[in-house]
């Protein structure tokens, strides 16, 4: 194992690389083409090089409404994100102790991730309707994401606290915190990198969904929807500018979210756990 | 105080109960309700009858349909479990450095975190009539027209399920391998196993929690998808999501409700199946 590398990690590294190729190179590509001329199409060659397609994004009538598309999205993800962490975190806390109802709310939560996103979207939309209320990003789409990112928030959370030293909490009780001032100065700051990564789950799974928006976000589009909506009618490289600018945000979320939980390590090896340190 | 410290218990996990119950159990019971019910072309009638479900059944383009999703489900399946387990196994077995090992599995992870129908999208140039592949293979010389199966087709669609949805695999299998201890892997060396056999009788069977988790992912997702087929088949193959949604917007509320109770049990009978190889609790 530990000896010279075999002709079997070269084979298997050469695999790994075209799998990331595979993974990648599309993306990279559409990246390349949204910088087309403005008279190119929608494949190469590259008609010169320009940023047309991005401005022609940002032009209202264009292409529909990308602006309020994308800042739906955004508030969403992020009041998804909230909820997402202060739910999972806390039924986290809760399911440490065996209580009435607990294999239920476990099952239900397996439930939400395999029940086809399309029954979940279909069923708050029929609900609504039955109901006589309005479908909006901001009701039904908001509970329709959450079932998608509370069970990937939950999951984690169960990874965490199986792996969390309780001692830590008996030694800030013996201490004399109240149960507040221990989840405040020890559980929190200590579990804080886990959090953030059930963060970046929350905003990003609801910020890229599209089945579980289709039924229930009223007569606003999400900006998948919106982007779904262009792919029928557009055939300009405006269509892989959006893609550009999409992705863009989605790496940028994702690398600060990376970045702090190295950020927080690093610190955390500096200075060992700032955990009980009150302010 | 035994009590004060339950009523915390359940003050916490009413959240997490509380959306599940309104945003999961009430919309499903309502599909259920609903698959009963009467419709005419603008309004939906409470009733009970089985006629929505009698309809379904009895056409064979329900059928049809229900095949091809099953088919691109097991396709799909194949395909991503075995370029999943051999990613899986380079990352944790042949890559010796913890750091590139976290970084390797995050250049895997990342694409999860960005929207899939933009990465359906980023196909188009590739698979396209003057897509790359073509006029790669026509400079080539391997072929004279351009292939026209490429984008657009059964191939497309499964082409990006893969793409879609490998990752799905690489990150239990990965998680199952890495808590293989590395001792067992020596004594089977030392009993004189070959590599092979290693793989097949030690690594194999104790992968099979990730395996059975990766595959209940992807075929639950392949099963109920419709924005794939839609998109990479420009309209040319049907899933049966894609039948919920053509009666959705027919205004056929009851008949896509009891396609949709009918997937529900196809999915639910399914992960019962799998679920029987693992117990997802312990494998966290």
């Amino acid at each position: 194992m530990y000896g010279k590398r075999g002709p079997a990690f070269w084979c298997l590294a050469a695999f790994f690389a075209l799998f990331v190729l595979f993974l990648y190179g599309p993306t990279l590509t559409i990246l390349v083409l949204s910088f087309q001329g403005p008279s190119g199409g929608l494949t190469f060659p590259m008609n010169g090089v320009s940023v047309h397609w991005f401005r022609n994004l940002f032009e209202k009538q264009m292409v529909g409404d990308f602006a309020g598309a994308f800042q739906r999205s955004m508030i969403l993800g992020g009041a998804v994100m909230l909820v997402t962490v202060v739910a999972s975190f806390s039924a986290g806390l809760a399911f440490r102790t065996r209580f009435r109802g607990s294999g239920i709310l476990f099952y239900l939560a397996i439930a939400s991730l395999i029940v086809p996103s399309i029954l979940v979207s279909l069923g708050i939309g029929l609900l609504f309707r039955v109901l006589g209320w309005d479908p909006a990003w901001y009701s039904s789409a908001f509970g329709a994401h959450l079932t998608w990112t509370l069970p990937f928030g939950l999951l984690i959370m169960f990874a965490v606290f199986n792996r969390f030293d309780r001692r830590y909490e008996e030694a800030a009780r013996d201490l004399g915190a109240s149960p507040w001032q221990t989840l405040r100065h020890v559980v929190i700051p200590i579990l804080l990198p886990s959090l953030i990564g059930v963060g970046l789950f929350g905003f990003t799974l609801s910020y890229d969904e599209f089945s579980r928006s289709l039924y229930t976000s009223g007569s606003f589009n999400t900006l998948p929807l919106e982007i779904y909506g262009m792919t029928t009618n557009v055939t300009t490289p405006v269509l892989y500018a959006l893609g550009t600018v999409t992705t863009a945000v989605s790496f940028l979320v994702i690398g600060v979210a990376l970045a702090s939980v190295v950020w927080l390590r690093r610190r955390r090896e500096r200075h060992g756990s700032d955990a009980g340190r009150a302010a | 105080m035994k009590r004060v410290s339950a009523w915390i218990t359940y003050l916490q996990v009413a959240p997490l109960a509380l959306i599940f119950l309104l945003f999961l159990v009430v919309p499903i019971a309502t599909i259920v309700v609903v698959s009963f019910f009467d419709y005419d072309t603008t309004r939906i009638i409470p009733a009970f009858l089985l006629q929505n479900y009698e309809e379904l059944l009895l056409s064979p383009v329900t059928w049809r349909t229900y095949l091809q999703t099953i088919e691109f489900a097991a396709i799909t399946w194949c395909l991503t479990l075995g370029i999943g387990f051999v990613v899986a196994y380079f990352l944790a077995f042949h890559v010796r450095s913890a750091t590139w090992q976290t970084v390797l599995f995050l250049v895997c992870t990342i694409p999860f975190w960005t929207s899939n129908v933009i990465r359906m999208i980023s196909w188009i140039p590739f698979l396209g009539r003057h897509g790359l592949a073509n006029t790669t293979l026509i400079k080539l010389g391997l072929i004279k027209e351009p292939l026209e199966f490429l984008l657009f087709s059964d191939f497309a669609v499964v082409l990006a399920y893969v793409h879609l949805y490998t990752l799905f695999m690489v990150v239990p299998i990965f998680n199952s391998m890495m808590r293989i201890d590395r001792s067992l892997l020596e004594a089977a060396r030392d009993a004189g196993a070959s590599g092979w056999q290693t793989l097949w009788n030690v690594v194999v069977p104790l992968c099979k929690p990730g395996i059975a988790i990766g595959s209940i992912f992807v075929v639950t997702i392949v099963m109920g998808d419709f924005v794939t087929v839609r998109l990479m088949s420009g309209g040319q193959s049907a899933s049966v999501g894609l039948m919920m949604m053509n009666a959705m917007s027919l205004l056929q509320y009851p008949a896509a409700a009891a396609n949709a109770v009918i997937l529900l049990l196809l999915v639910l009978f399914t992960v019962a199946a799998m679920m029987r190889l693992v117990d997802i609790r312990k494998e966290l």
